[in-house]
C-alpha cells in the first residue's frame, strides 16, 4: 500500500491559483466522498489551508491514483484539465511520508515555526475521520504526523523567539522588565500595528492601556475597546511618567519626542526603566532618547533587525528538525511495512513453531523422557500437524485477500493478535507454500 | 599531602568542570549544561566542606588565619552564597558569573600552598570566641556582594546588548534587567548588615586581643571606606531611586574595593591583618 501526496502551497502557486483550488471547511463531505470514489483510492484526506491545497491518499495503483487525484482537483472545481500541472507536486512512498511530516511540524510553511498548520491538518483530518474517509494506513499516518510535530516542537527552538513586530516587542519588554504584570502601555496615535502591539502587550499581562490621538474621538473609542483610558494628544507628555511602556505610530513629521523630555520623565520615575517602541515611519521619537539611562528605544528597523535574527535562528534549528523527521520516516515505514502480507506469514509461522519446539522440548525433557526415537518423530508431527492445520485458514485468506483492500485490516489483526514484531524478510509468496502440511 | 590540602584540590577540581559547563552554558544559545554544572558545583561543595572541617581539626581554631585558609573560605562562602541564592531565586545563570570567582580565588589559594604552607602555631589570639563570629560576618558579607559584583556585570552586559541592539547567545540566558537590578538590590540588604556585624565582632575582638576597638591599621581603614561606599548605595537606592546601571557599577565597584582590602592590603601594605603578624611574630 503506497501513501500519496497531491497539492500545490505558496510555494509553487500564487494565491490567486490557491485560492481557486481551495476547498470550504463547511462542505467537506462531498469532495472526501469524491475523491474516495476514485477507482485507484482507498483512503483519503483533504487539507485545504489559505497556503496550501493538499489530497492525501492510498493506494495500491499509486500512478492510476495520482493522475486520478490530479484530475480530481481540477474536475472538482471546473478546471481545465491539466491546467494546474506547473503548481501540482506529488510524492509517493517515503517522499510523501516526509513531505506531510514536514508540512505538519511547519518547516513548508511561509514562517517557518508557526504552529497554525498543524491545527489546521487536524481539523482536516477531523473531516476525513467523521466522514470514514480515512482508514487504517492513514490514521496511523496522520497521528504520526502529529506526534512528530510535537516532537520536533519540544526538542527544537523552532518556534522559539518572536518572528512578528508585536512579539517581538514583547519579548524585549519582557527582558527590560521581567514580568509584564501592574505594567502601564500608552498607546500614541492609531495603527493596526500599534494596536495589535497594544493587544500582544494586554495578553501577555499588561495591566493598564492608555491611549491618546489627535483626535480625541478615536482615542476614545480604542481606549473603550482596550477597558483603557484616554489622554488629550496635547497632555500626553504629563503622563508620561506614568508609563512604562510607549508605543507609538503616530503620521507626524517630525519628532513628538525628544531626549530631554524623556530624561526629566525618567527623573520624576526615579530611574524606573521605559521602553519606547516606535513602529511610525518617519519615526515619532528622536533616536538620542536610547541614550537617555534606563530607557530602551526601538524603531521598526530595530524590531526587524530582531525578527531577522531571530528568523534565522529558526532556520538553524530547522535542519535539527528535518534529522528528527528522518527517525521517524524509518519508524514509520516499519511499521507500513508490517502490514505486508508475507512478511506477515513469515512471522505467523515462525511465532507458532516457536512456541510449538519450546513446548515439545519441555515435554521430552520432563514426562516423555524415556520415548524412544520412533515415538518422539511421531511427536513431532503430530504437533506439526496441529498447527499447520490451525494456521492453514489465516494463512489462505491472507494470500487470497494481497490485492484487496482489506487485507491492510487483516494482516494488521493477525499482528496484533498473535503480537508479532515488525521485522521483515524479504521473501517471496511461493517460497511460503504448505509443503510442511503435507508431512 | 595532607588530606584537608587533597580535599581542597578534588573540590578546585570540580569547581573548575563546574566553571566550564557554565560558561558553555552562557556562550551557546541552544545547549543546556546549566543542569549538570550545578551538579557538580553542589559535589565541589560538599568536598569543600570536608576540606574546612579537616582543616579545623588540623590546626584547632577555625581555619580562616592564613592567606590561603583566607581564600578557601573566600570562596566556600561565596559557592554557598550562590547556592542559596538558587535554590530561592532560581537563578542558576548566575553560576557562570560567581563560579568563575571563586575558582580564582581558589587558585590563588592553591599557588600559595605550593609557596609552602604554614601550619599554624597555637596562638591565643585565634582562640579568642570572637575570632570565628568576626570572620564568619566578613567573609559571609564579602561573599553576598561577590554575588552582587556578578549580578552587576551581567546587568552591565544585558544592558549594552539592549541598547545596542545586537544580541549574543548570552542574551537569550540572562535575566531580566528587573530581576538582576533585584538581586542587587538583595544582596545589598543582605549584604550590608554581615559587613558592618563583620566590622563590629572585629573591633570587639581586636579589644579583647590588643585591648583597642580601633587602630587605624590599613585594613580597616579600607574596609571602613568600603562600607561607606556600600552605605551610600544603600542609600541611594533606598531614597533617591538609584538603580539599573548605576546600581550594578556601583556594586563592581565595591567589590574590588573590597578584594583589594582582603588581598592588596595584606600583600601590599603592612599591620595587623597580614597574617604575618597574625602569626604573632
Amino acid at each position: 500500500m503506497n501513501i500519496l501526496v497531491v497539492g500545490l502551497s505558496h510555494k509553487t502557486a500564487t494565491v490567486a491559483v490557491r485560492e481557486r483550488v481551495a476547498f470550504a471547511p463547511t462542505a467537506m463531505e462531498r469532495p472526501l466522498h469524491e475523491l474516495l470514489a476514485l477507482p485507484a483510492i482507498s483512503e483519503a484526506i483533504i487539507v485545504s489551508t489559505c497556503n496550501r491545497v493538499e489530497l492525501y491518499a492510498t493506494s495500491r495503483e499509486p500512478e492510476a491514483a495520482l493522475s486520478q487525484m490530479r484530475r480530481f482537483l481540477t474536475s472538482y472545481h471546473g478546471l481545465e484539465a491539466g491546467s494546474l500541472d506547473e503548481n501540482l507536486y506529488e510524492y509517493q512512498g517515503e517522499e510523501a511520508i516526509r513531505h506531510v511530516f514536514r508540512v505538519a511540524s511547519s518547516l513548508d510553511s511561509m514562517v517557518i515555526g508557526e504552529p497554525q498548520i498543524l491545527g489546521q491538518i487536524k481539523t482536516s483530518y477531523g473531516y476525513a475521520a467523521e466522514f470514514k474517509t480515512a482508514g487504517l494506513i492513514l490514521n496511523r499516518f496522520l497521528h504520526k504526523a502529529f506526534s512528530v510535530a510535537k516532537r520536533v516542537r519540544t526538542e527544537t527552538a523552532i518556534a522559539g523567539n518572536a518572528v512578528s513586530v508585536a512579539f517581538a516587542a514583547v519579548e524585549l519588554a519582557r527582558k527590560i522588565f521581567g514580568t509584564l504584570e501592574g505594567k502601564t502601555v500608552l498607546l500614541i496615535g492609531a495603527g493596526e500595528m500599534c494596536e495589535l502591539a497594544a493587544r500582544h502587550f494586554i495578553n501577555n499581562g499588561v495591566s493598564q492601556v492608555h491611549v491618546t490621538n489627535r483626535t480625541f474621538e478615536r482615542a476614545v473609542k480604542l481606549a473603550e475597546e482596550f477597558k483603557g483610558r484616554a489622554i488629550a494628544f496635547d497632555d500626553f507628555p504629563d503622563h508620561l511618567h506614568q508609563i512604562d511602556i510607549v508605543l507609538t505610530s503616530t503620521g507626524a513629521s517630525t519628532f513628538i519626542l525628544g531626549p530631554k523630555k524623556v530624561e526629566e520623565v525618567i527623573k520624576q520615575r526615579k530611574n524606573k526603566p521605559m521602553f519606547f517602541i516606535d513602529i511610525a515611519v518617519p519615526r515619532d521619537i528622536d533616536p538620542r532618547v536610547n541614550d537617555v539611562a534606563n530607557v530602551y528605544l526601538y524603531d521598526v528597523d530595530d524590531l526587524q533587525g530582531v525578527i531577522a535574527a531571530n528568523l534565522k535562528e529558526r532556520h538553524k534549528e530547522a535542519k535539527k528538525a528535518e534529522g528528527i523527521i528522518e527517525e521517524e520516516i524509518v519508524a514509520f515505514d516499519r511499521w507500513l511495512a508490517t502490514l505486508d502480507v508475507v512478511p506477515t506469514i513469515v512471522a505467523l509461522r515462525s511465532r507458532f513453531e516457536e512456541i510449538r519446539r519450546a513446548e515439545v522440548d519441555k515435554t521430552f525433557g520432563a514426562a516423555l523422557k524415556n520415548l524412544g526415537d520412533k515415538e518422539r518423530r511421531s511427536v513431532e508431527a503430530l504437533t506439526s500437524a496441529i498447527i499447520n492445520k490451525l494456521l492453514h485458514a489465516p494463512i489462505t485468506l491472507l494470500k487470497q485477500e494481497q490485492n484487496d483492500d482489506s487485507t491492510d485490516s487483516s494482516v494488521h489483526a493477525v499482528r496484533t493478535l498473535f503480537n508479532l514484531e515488525p521485522p521483515k524478510p524479504e521473501g517471496k509468496l511461493e517460497d511460503l507454500d504448505d509443503s510442511a502440511e503435507n508431512q | 599531602m595532607s588530606i584537608n590540602i587533597l580535599l581542597f584540590n578534588v573540590t578546585l577540581l570540580f569547581y573548575l568542570i563546574s566553571t566550564i559547563l557554565f560558561l558553555v552554558e552562557v556562550s551557546t544559545r541552544h545547549l543546556k549544561t546549566v543542569g549538570v554544572a550545578r551538579w557538580i558545583l553542589w559535589g565541589g561543595f560538599v568536598f569543600h566542606c570536608a576540606a574546612l572541617l579537616f582543616r579545623f581539626i588540623e590546626v584547632g581554631h577555625t581555619p580562616v588565619a592564613s592567606l590561603y585558609e583566607s581564600l578557601s573560605f573566600f570562596a566556600w562562602a561565596l559557592v554557598g552564597t550562590f547556592i542559596l541564592f538558587d535554590l530561592r531565586y532560581r537563578l542558576v545563570v548566575l553560576g557562570a558569573f560567581v563560579c568563575p570567582l571563586a575558582v580564582i580565588l581558589m587558585l590563588v589559594g592553591s599557588a600559595v600552598i605550593i609557596g609552602g604552607v604554614e601550619p599554624q602555631q597555637a596562638n591565643p589570639m585565634l582562640q579568642s570566641k570572637w575570632f570565628p563570629v568576626h570572620v564568619t560576618f566578613a567573609f559571609l558579607g564579602h561573599a553576598v556582594f561577590g554575588v552582587a559584583f556578578a549580578a552587576g556585570i551581567m546587568y552591565l552586559l544585558q544592558e549594552r546588548m539592549l541598547k545596542s541592539k545586537r544580541f549574543s547567545a548570552l542574551y537569550y540566558k540572562l535575566p531580566s534587567l528587573d530581576v538582576l537590578d533585584s538581586i542587587n538590590y538583595k544582596c545589598l540588604s543582605f549584604g550590608f548588615p554581615l559587613m558592618t556585624l563583620g566590622i563590629i565582632s572585629g573591633a570587639v575582638w581586636a579589644n579583647s586581643a590588643w585591648g583597642g576597638y580601633w587602630r587605624w591599621d590599613p585594613k580597616e581603614t579600607w574596609a571602613l571606606i568600603t562600607w561607606f561606599w556600600y552605605a551610600a548605595l544603600l542609600h541611594g537606592r533606598l531614597s533617591i531611586g538609584w538603580r539599573g546601571r548605576r546600581a550594578a557599577i556601583f556594586a563592581i565597584i565595591g567589590f574590588v574595593a573590597l578584594v583589594f582590602s582582603f588581598l592588596g592590603v595584606n600583600l601590599l601594605l603592612e599591620g595587623a591583618h597580614t597574617f604575618k603578624s597574625m602569626r604573632g611574630e
